[in-house]
Formats: structure tokens, C-alpha cells, sequence
């Protein structure tokens, strides 16, 4: 054994252990800390008393559903997926509070959520999470970072600033201003808000964004009017619906025009746009947001059956991301024990 | 000539050779090398796959999710029929001067290495299982779960999937490091065994 093949050998050896573990920390994020990491979406959430342990890092507060889908067939015309032929599918859901915080109020939370779970013939599943609100605050992930990352700064300027860069922004505050408060998760409309690729039986590529429209009549109610009923009464008022009898609502898809954008969650498509009635959702029971079984459902909206997918709009994807460290995390917790059941208990969870 | 035919390797090289010096060592048969060299190739990009999705909430996220699903299995396939192979064609035997503790070593650390081509896949897809997730292989098709959904399960799959692929990292780092020691100082024959040609003099 030369003692040059000893030098020259061990040189390239260690320059080649040096690209490796260069390139793996390359790709794994670990050289600048600039990547859009889904961990800084979840630092920029955690309210100022902390995420309560086994909860969700958003949409926290919240109450699980069970049903159904009943789908008409109407919805083949855009989307082969084989939960729009004629049938009855399961469902399970959530509705849910638009607030990290575990203990939001119902009467001072503006945001509203409904997330699906449709486990299709076969078992192909469409998961979605919706919101009330009838388009995103802001036009892209990074934007809504930036906006996260204002909102929880002690800076009293830090909001206006993203909102001087992200004049979008102003179209929310017009909606949290003016829509009308309810005072029902049942009269909600739930919007999907962001655009997905349908795939027809011919083959042909159908921008999508979709709705559900509630059969029950939205009562309109004032700020002060919600404040009277307190911090808790979304769920009881769910619950004695439920007793009562079934909840419906209309899912409605809504095409594209060619021209139309479909890469920006913030701006709502012009009316007008041919829809197509793809079924209705019923639901039946409701079941507590810890015991229920959609505690342990990440309703992430890339979760597609085949027939549906994800264009060119940024947001699915960053959801995707970020939603699986939320779960990722949440179960640890729920699996340590330490998950409290959430409202107000054990807080401080990363 | 028997250290060379140990492992029940039925030597397709002739003994005389080897004993000539012509042949430094037997190689491996030649599906043994291309499922050697095409599984560390499919083992590396799924370790990089690996840890750049998770790294970024960009689009290019969801694409190698879908990769990484599938690449996974592939390699769980591949590794069965490696060993199948291996079971039939046993492996050329280590030089006879390899020092007893490096030759350990190497014996260990391929068995390590097995073990995580092995247990990755299969806690990749026992993860997504108990996430309560679809097993998506492509458009369409679906692998059913290998557990049930559960937070217990999923915790202690997670922290299972990162931590192997970590060691399983470094450990191909050692492996990487010995293969070129064995090719550029030792010149031993055991690089191109694997490898294909014959060591420089
Ligand atoms: C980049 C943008 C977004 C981020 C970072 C984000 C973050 C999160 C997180 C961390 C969760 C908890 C997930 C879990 O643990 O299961 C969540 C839930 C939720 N998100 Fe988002 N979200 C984003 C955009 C949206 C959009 C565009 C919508 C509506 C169309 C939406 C609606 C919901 C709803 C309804 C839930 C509750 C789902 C459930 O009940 O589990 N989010 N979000
Ligand atoms: C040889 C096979 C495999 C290797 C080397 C591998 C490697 C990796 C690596 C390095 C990560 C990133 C860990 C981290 O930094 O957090 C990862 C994550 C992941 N892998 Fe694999 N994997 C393999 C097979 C699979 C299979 C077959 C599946 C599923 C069918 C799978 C599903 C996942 C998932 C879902 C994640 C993300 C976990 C998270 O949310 O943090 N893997 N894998
Ligand atoms: C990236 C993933 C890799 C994996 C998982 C892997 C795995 C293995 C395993 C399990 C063996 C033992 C074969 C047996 O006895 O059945 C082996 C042998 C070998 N590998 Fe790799 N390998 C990888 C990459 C590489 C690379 C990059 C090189 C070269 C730079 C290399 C060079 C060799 C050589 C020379 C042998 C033959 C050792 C002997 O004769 O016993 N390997 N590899």
C-alpha cells in the first residue's frame, strides 16, 4: 500500500463524504434558513397562549360530523372521479373555528371552517377543508406567512405594512366587516376556495373551485346578539339541530372561463360561471372534537381522487406541508398522553 | 481457492486464475451488481426525496411525495428479489489478508444495511397506514393499509422513518467511504467485484 495511494485515496474519499453531506443538506433545507418551510407556517400560528397540546396548530376549536355523500351523477361532466357516479358515499367531518387558539371565542371568530373526508367506491378518498369566507386574504403561501408572521408581532405597524405590499388583503377586511354573522355552522356557506383540475371521462381538463351551499336559511344575526350567547354555543346549537333531524348541502362545482386565473385563491371568479349540482352532503350525527372520530383525520386538500387534482394555485400544496407537521405533532402528543383534550389546559405545545 | 468459494459462491471464475493473479476476486454475479447499483441509486434519491419534501411548502413538495410513495415500494420489491439472489448466488468472499474485525465489520454493516432496505419501506407505508391516510401508488391505484389509524402507531412509525433514514444515511457515508478505500488504497479487488473491471496495480 503506497503511502501516495494513502493521500490521493483518502482525498477523494473525503471530498466525496463532502459533496454528500453537502448535497443532502442542501436538499433537506439545512444550509439558509429562507426556505418555506412548513415549520415557519406553524411558528407563525401558535397563539399567544400557546397550542393546546394534541390540538390542531389551526382551526383548533372544533366539533366532529358524520353522513353522508349522495352524489347525482351531474358532476361526471367535468370530473371522472368515481365519487361523482350515482351513489351514497361515507363522510366524516369537521366544522371548526378559523383560530389556532383552542380556546377562540364562537361569538368573535370570524372564520368559519367545514372539512371533508369522502371515502369513495374502492376506497379513493376526497379530503377538503372549506371556509366561509368566499376567497383567501392574500394571493400567495408566502404572503400569508408574511401576514401569519404580522399578526402575532408586537409591532402595531407589522399588518399595515403586509397589507401596503398585499393590497388583496383589503377585500377580506371588507368581508370581516360587512358579511353577515350566523350563528349556526348549519347556515353557512363553505367554500373550497382554492382551484383544482378536473379530468373528464374524455380526458379533458376542467378548472374547478367548488361550494357547499346550506339548505338551511342563514338567519342573520348582529355582533351583539352572538356576544349574549358566550364564548361556547356552535356546538349545542349544532347538536340540537342534529336531534332534530338530518343537515344538508348542495355541492356545487364552478368552471373556470378560459382567461379566468387559477393560480390565486384571493380573487373569486367573476359570476356567471357554469356550475354543476355534483350532490348533496348529509349529515346525521355529531360527535365530540377529541373523543369523535375526525380527531385523528388531517383533512388535507390534496388528498384527491383520481379524476380530481391540484393546477397551478400554490396554496394545496403549502397546505399539504403544513398540515402534516401539524399532525405530525398533534398525534405525538395524543400518543404521549399529554394531549389534555385542549381548551385551555396544557398549552405551550410547539 | 476455499476462502475464495466460501459463502457457497459456486465460483464462475476459474481457480487458476485467481491463483494466477489474473482475477484479483470474484465478482458478483452481473444481477447482483445491476440490482446493487440500480438500488443504491433508487436508495440515495429517496433519502434526498425524503428530506426535501418535508423541508418545503413549495409545489415541488407534492410531487415527490408521489415519487417517494412509489420509489419506496419499488425498493422493497427490489430488496426481495436481492436477497432471493443472494440466497442462490452467495457473495465472493473477502480478501484473505482483510484484518477478522474489518471483515466483521463489513459482514455487519451489509446486514445493517438489509435490515434498514427492508424495515424503511415497510414503516414508510405502515406510517401513511396508520395516518389514516391513502397508500396512493399512481393515479388511481392504492396500496391497502398495513396498520390501523392510530396516533400511537403513527408517533412511533414517524420518529422510526426519520431516525433509520438518518443512520441509514451515515451508514452508506461508511459503506461509500470503504468502497472507494478498497478501490483507491487497497486495491484489493472487492471495489471491482461489485463494480465491474479490475483493480489498478
Ligand atoms: C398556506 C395557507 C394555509 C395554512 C398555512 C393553513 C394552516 C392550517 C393548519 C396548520 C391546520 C390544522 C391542520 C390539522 O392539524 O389537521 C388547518 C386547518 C384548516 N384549514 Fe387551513 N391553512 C391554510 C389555508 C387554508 C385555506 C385556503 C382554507 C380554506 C379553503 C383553509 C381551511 C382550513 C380548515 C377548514 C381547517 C380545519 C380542518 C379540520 O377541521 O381539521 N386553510 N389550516
Ligand atoms: C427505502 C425506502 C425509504 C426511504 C430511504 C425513505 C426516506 C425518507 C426520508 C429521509 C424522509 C424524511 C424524514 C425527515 O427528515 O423528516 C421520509 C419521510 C417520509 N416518508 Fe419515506 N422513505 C422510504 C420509504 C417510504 C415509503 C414506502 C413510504 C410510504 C408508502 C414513505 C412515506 C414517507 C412519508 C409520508 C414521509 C413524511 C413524514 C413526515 O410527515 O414527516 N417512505 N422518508
Ligand atoms: C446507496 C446505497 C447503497 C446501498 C444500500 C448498498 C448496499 C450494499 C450491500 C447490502 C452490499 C453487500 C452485498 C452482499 O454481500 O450481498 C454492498 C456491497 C458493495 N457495495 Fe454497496 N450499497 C450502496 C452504495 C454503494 C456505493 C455508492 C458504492 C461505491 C462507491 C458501493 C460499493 C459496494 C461494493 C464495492 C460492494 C461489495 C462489497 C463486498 O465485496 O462484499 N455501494 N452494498
Amino acid at each position: 500500500m503506497a503511502a501516495g495511494n494513502v493521500v490521493r485515496g483518502g482525498a477523494v474519499i473525503g471530498a466525496v463524504l463532502a459533496v454528500l453531506v453537502a448535497a443532502f443538506a442542501w436538499a433537506g433545507g439545512w444550509l439558509s434558513g429562507d426556505r418555506l418551510s412548513p415549520e415557519r407556517f406553524i411558528t407563525a400560528l401558535k397563539p399567544p397562549g400557546g397550542f393546546g397540546y394534541g390540538d390542531r396548530r389551526n382551526h383548533a376549536k372544533g366539533v366532529c360530523v358524520t353522513g353522508t355523500f349522495t352524489a347525482d351523477g351531474a358532476a361526471t361532466a367535468v370530473s371522472h372521479a368515481s365519487l361523482f357516479r350515482p351513489g351514497t358515499y361515507p363522510l366524516i367531518g369537521r366544522f371548526s373555528l378559523g383560530s389556532a387558539d383552542p380556546a377562540a371565542s364562537d361569538s368573535a371568530t370570524r372564520v368559519r371552517g367545514f372539512g371533508f373526508d369522502i371515502t369513495g367506491p374502492g376506497g379513493e378518498e376526497w379530503r377538503s377543508a372549506n371556509i366561509d369566507v368566499p376567497f383567501f386574504p392574500v394571493a400567495t403561501p408566502d404572503a400569508f406567512l408574511q401576514l401569519l408572521q404580522a399578526s402575532g408581532s408586537k409591532d402595531p405597524g407589522a399588518i399595515g405594512q403586509v397589507a401596503a405590499a398585499h393590497p388583496e388583503l383589503k377585500a377580506f377586511g371588507g368581508w370581516a366587516k360587512s358579511a353577515p354573522w350566523t350563528a349556526s355552522f348549519a347556515e353557512e356557506q363553505y367554500n373550497g376556495i382554492d382551484a383544482f383540475v378536473a379530468t373528464d371521462a374524455a380526458g379533458s381538463r376542467h378548472f374547478v373551485r367548488w361550494s357547499l351551499l346550506p339548505a338551511a336559511t342563514a338567519q342573520q344575526v348582529t355582533p351583539d346578539a352572538l356576544k349574549a350567547k358566550g364564548p361556547d354555543f356552535l356546538d349545542r346549537e349544532l347538536e340540537s339541530r342534529l336531534a332534530s333531524g338530518p343537515l344538508h348541502w348542495r355541492m356545487v362545482l364552478t368552471e373556470a372561463a378560459p382567461g379566468d386565473q387559477t393560480a390565486d385563491p384571493s380573487q373569486a371568479w367573476p359570476a356567471g360561471r357554469p356550475t354543476v349540482a355534483a350532490g348533496t352532503i348529509t349529515l346525521t350525527a355529531g360527535q365530540d372534537n377529541v373523543a369523535g372520530p375526525c380527531r385523528d383525520v388531517n383533512f388535507d386538500p390534496t388528498i384527491l381522487p383520481s379524476g380530481l387534482a391540484t393546477g397551478d394555485d400554490p396554496f394545496p400544496a403549502a397546505r399539504s406541508a403544513v398540515y402534516a407537521v401539524s399532525y405530525n405533532r398533534r398525534t405525538a402528543q395524543e400518543a404521549s398522553g399529554q394531549a389534555t383534550g385542549g381548551h385551555d389546559t396544557g398549552r405551550n405545545a410547539q | 481457492m476455499s476462502d475464495f468459494t466460501r459463502n457457497g459462491f459456486n465460483g464462475r471464475v476459474q481457480p487458476s486464475l485467481l491463483e494466477r493473479g489474473e482475477v484479483v476476486r470474484e465478482p458478483f454475479a452481473p444481477v447482483q451488481r445491476v440490482l446493487h447499483w440500480a438500488m443504491a441509486v433508487c436508495i440515495l434519491a429517496m433519502l434526498f426525496i425524503g428530506v426535501g419534501m418535508v423541508s418545503t411548502a413549495r409545489p415541488i413538495s407534492l410531487g415527490l411525495v408521489d415519487v417517494h410513495r412509489p420509489l419506496g415500494i419499488l425498493i422493497l420489491l427490489l430488496v426481495v428479489v436481492r436477497l432471493a439472489v443472494r440466497a442462490r448466488r452467495g457473495t465472493p468472499a473477502l480478501p484473505r489478508d482483510l484484518p477478522a474485525g474489518v471483515k466483521l465489520g463489513a459482514t455487519l454493516s451489509h446486514w445493517l444495511l438489509y435490515a434498514a432496505m427492508i424495515s424503511m419501506p415497510i414503516i414508510g407505508w405502515g406510517m401513511v397506514s396508520a395516518a389514516g391516510l391513502p397508500v396512493v401508488m399512481w393515479g388511481g391505484f392504492q396500496l391497502p393499509p398495513i396498520l390501523p389509524h392510530s396516533d400511537a402507531l403513527h408517533a412511533v412509525l414517524w420518529d422510526a422513518h426519520r431516525i433509520i433514514a438518518y443512520l441509514l444515511f451515515a451508514l452508506i457515508l461508511l459503506h461509500v467511504s470503504a468502497a472507494l478505500m478498497h478501490a483507491l488504497i487497497r486495491r484489493d479487488g472487492v471495489f471491482e467485484a461489485m463494480a465491474g473491471g479490475r483493480p489498478p496495480v
